[in-house]
């Protein structure tokens, strides 16, 4: 301790010997690669030191799960005599779908966050392209929340799914997929939105009635029209889907039970196949995210 | 630097804001290893000229050459050789301190085998190397504007630019960061341009550019613009005050005024002066002082007020510009 605080008083200089000089290289995709690298290790660093930030990340889903969950568990024994399925089982691939959400809304939030304590600054004026920066943001923003979804995919034995690798591969790789759009989303938002305050208000806005239309709490069809339509428009319905489907298809179900409580997503009678949901989230996420780099390379 | 010309070479620059000309048409010259102070108050422009030099600002009109490299067409070549350190912090405190260099030189593609040695050197330059593990939330004012210093300079930068590097620290901490600027300067083959507002702070410098409301007003070596401003001031305590401004003024020709409890007069060689003032000067003298001109004197001279009443003036200036400026 005393070495530390001698060394933090001002008038400890050493003089310098020989000076390492350094020469900065022409910019290239190397450059830019180190760059998105680098952007992306310091979203896992502040993820992993911000013990705080993964364990109140819990609290939320933990509660569908387990207290809604259970609850309306109830409800739903009640009603139906000829075989049943759990809630819980049914609602556990929408909470890993909130709660990635979640996640990912606050790591594109950190942008906002690093205008407001200067260090955006930092990233902006250095000799790389702006496209780099965005891009680890957002597959660090994703990485990150995939990070927190695996918390919730380990709990998956309270909600009755099975721990098969293979499952837990493609829920990881979905909700990986999920991520990066919303993260993508929310860093577009950030490239505008300059208050905190601002930000979180408009999240919150956003991502409330999107969790609502998404499927993530009950199955989508013989809805209302109106309520049919505005799912379909919703682009978390298209991520929430797959996980579903990946969740039911390792459960031991009658055809009959499948159908009602997995039916999929579809376009006025057509089911929408796996891969194209998938391809819509992908080209979403890639959409949003080359919007947000345009906006960057505006800004300045 | 390409064919060894100057630092930094600016002709006509000029940057508007809406209405406001925030810099109207400055040219200037830096040669390499110079320590180039920008002094003015704030609101002067010194900052929106910096910013400008540093590619963060488009000039309206006229031309920046940094590092003999274009400004506006050659940004990334800018960028790869200055090292920057703002007035505002620019660090993440959730990271230690060396983790913030090491993003930086990653940034900045510093090679990797060089990385550990060179940030290790300018930790241990400034100071720091002890506290590398440390979150920078945990370190002082003072430190983090050291940290700035060594992240600016990590790169090896041609020229350095630091707008107001002192700007909010303690006194010690202020001449411990001087300390390390000059230690630099004999250290690596590297130009300095710094602004402030701070008087004493500018006489460190080889050269100063003044600036006023947008335009330069006088650029020399500190030496130089003192010796322009001429005269030693001298202020005498007298038994009778009245009496000794009138044998001022009849025997020796001076015109001298009371300011702050003293009579005050500018003569061309204040020591030599003295002896003949107690020889001739019938008043009893109870104290005498000599000063010579300080740079407070010579801003005076320029633009006509102190700098602390050019600054009490040009804040809703600077307010407007700054807001403009973030933008």
């Amino acid at each position: 301790m005393t070495s530390s605080t001698r060394a933090g008083s001002p008038g400890a200089a050493v003089p310098v010997a020989d000076v390492v000089r350094v020469r900065v290289p022409e910019p290239g995709l190397r450059q830019d690669v180190r760059a998105v690298k680098i952007v992306l290790h310091r979203e896992l660093i502040r993820f992993w030191r911000d013990k705080l930030r993964m364990v109140s990340g819990l609290v939320q889903p933990v509660l569908w799960l387990l207290v809604m969950g259970t609850g309306l568990s109830n409800l739903m024994a009640s009603g139906g005599a000829h075989g049943n399925i759990d809630l819980k089982t049914f609602i556990f691939p929408g909470v890993c779908a909130m709660s990635v959400m979640f996640t990912a809304m606050f790591s594109a939030g950190s942008i906002v966050w690093d205008r407001e304590f200067g260090f955006l600054r930092e990233m902006l004026v250095a000799p790389v392209s702006r496209s780099s920066i965005v891009i680890g943001k957002c597959i660090g923003g994703a990485l990150v929340a995939t990070l927190q979804g695996a918390v919730i995919v380990a709990l998956a034995g309270l909600a009755g799914v099975p721990y098969d690798p293979v499952l837990i591969l493609e829920l990881l790789g979905l909700m990986f997929l999920g991520a990066f759009a919303l993260t993508g989303f929310g860093v577009m938002m950030a490239a505008r939105i300059k208050q905190m305050q601002s930000f979180f208000g408009l999240m919150q806005m956003a991502m409330m009635p999107m969790m609502f239309l998404s499927g993530a709490l009950y199955p989508l069809n013989g809805l209302p029209a109106w309520l049919t339509v505005l799912t379909r428009f919703n682009p978390l319905t298209y991520a929430v889907d797959p996980l579903r489907q990946a969740v039911f298809s390792h459960l031991d179900l009658t055809p009959a039970l499948r159908r009602t409580f997995d039916p999929g997503v579809t376009w006025n009678g057509w089911v929408v196949p796996v891969w194209l949901e998938i391809l819509i989230v992908l080209g979403m996420g890639v959409g949003l995210m080359g919007i947000a780099i345009i906006e960057f390379r505006h800004s300045d | 630097m390409p064919g060894g010309g100057p630092a930094v070479e600016v002709d006509g620059l000029i940057r508007k804001f809406g209405e406001v000309e925030a810099v109207r048409g400055i040219g200037l010259t830096v040669a390499p290893g110079e320590i180039f102070g920008f002094l003015g108050p704030n609101g002067a422009g010194k900052s929106t000229t910096i910013n400008m030099l540093c590619t963060l600002l488009k000039p309206t009109a006229g031309t920046a050459r940094v590092a003999g490299y274009d400004v506006v067409a050659e940004r990334d070549s800018v960028r790869r050789n200055i090292g920057l350190v703002f007035q505002d912090p620019t660090l993440d405190g959730y990271l230690s301190g060396e983790q913030n260099l090491r993003f930086h030189a990653e940034l900045y593609g510093v090679p990797r085998n060089v990385t550990a040695d060179r940030i290790r050197q300018v930790l241990e330059m400034v100071g720091l190397w002890d506290r590398r593990a440390d979150l920078v939330q945990t370190y002082s004012g003072g430190m983090k504007r050291r940290l700035e210093i060594a992240r600016g300079l990590l790169h090896s930068p041609r020229v350095l630019f630091l707008d107001e590097p002192t700007v909010g620290l303690d006194p010690q901490t202020r001449s411990s960061i001087w300390d390390y600027i000059r230690q630099l300067k004999d250290a690596e083959e590297i130009t300095i341009f710094m602004t402030t507002h701070y008087m004493d702070e500018a006489e460190f410098c080889d050269r100063i550019a003044i600036m006023d409301s947008g335009r330069i007003v006088a650029l020399d070596t500190p030496e130089a613009l003192k010796a322009g401003v001429g005269e030693d001031r001298v202020r005498i305590q007298t038994a009778d005050d009245e009496a000794a401004i009138a044998a001022l003024r009849d025997r020796f020709g001076l015109e001298a005024g009371m300011s702050e409890g003293a009579v005050a007069f500018s003569v061309a060689s204040g020591e030599a002066f003295v002896p003949r003032l107690f020889a001739e000067l019938d008043v009893p003298i109870r104290s005498v002082s000599v000063s010579r001109p300080s740079l407070d004197d010579v801003f005076m001279s320029f633009t006509g007020s102190t700098i602390r009443d050019a600054e009490a003036g040009s804040t809703d200036r600077m307010r407007m510009a700054m807001r403009a400026a973030r933008r």
